[in-house]
């Protein structure tokens, strides 16, 4: 029971996330994308501790920290290098 | 159904209700800013009460410690990155929306 719920919950945040490819495709500005892809990155970690959590395989949780490492450090990265001489953070 | 259970859907149930939210201000709000708005506050909560769902569904462990870092990690570095971001969009020279640009 408890993990027909959880992949249910992983197949709404992928539903989700189409809204953030339909900014990242049509995002009049840079931000606009660097934030939408943000936005799925997070989606996809939840995906996978959710899947993680139905399927019990807890090694899957690694990949989701690492993921949301990366997730954060490409957004400070782009906004940073997206500044000309960037020197705002 | 167990309490378990039904803690477990109530928390990924709040979570969909968050992650769609942002969802709907991604696509809608006029600006980078607004947006920016949404998808830091909204799907750091949902991804809060998701998470939360899933330490609830894992068996006492270090899985579950594990997730609960997770939430913790996604608390602190989701505000941080759109701030950092639309801090970005401010120093580029982005104007922010006003009512005047409403047509």
């Amino acid at each position: 029971m408890i993990a027909q719920i959880l992949l249910g919950t992983a197949a709404a945040f992928l539903v989700v996330s189409l809204a953030g490819v339909y900014r990242i495709v049509t995002g009049p500005t840079a931000p606009d994308r660097v934030i939408a892809i943000n936005l799925v990155g997070s989606n996809v970690v939840i995906v996978i501790a959710a899947i993680a959590a139905a399927i019990g395989e807890p090694g899957a949780l690694d990949i989701a920290l690492v993921y949301a490492l990366l997730n954060f450090v490409l957004s400070i990265a782009i906004s940073k290098f997206a500044v000309e001489r960037g020197g705002f953070l | 159904m167990t309490p378990r259970e039904i803690a477990v859907l109530l928390l990924a149930a709040g979570g969909v209700f968050f992650a769609v939210v942002a969802a709907i201000g991604l696509l809608r709000f006029p600006d980078v800013y607004t947006r920016a708005h949404s998808a830091s506050k909204s799907d750091t909560l949902g991804a809060v009460l998701t998470l939360a769902a899933v330490a609830l569904a894992f068996d006492a462990g270090l899985a579950r410690v594990k997730t609960v870092l997770l939430v913790v990690f996604m608390f602190l570095t989701n505000p941080t990155a759109a701030h950092a971001i639309a801090r970005a969009a401010a120093d580029r020279g982005i104007e922010p929306w006003t009512t005047e640009d409403d047509e």
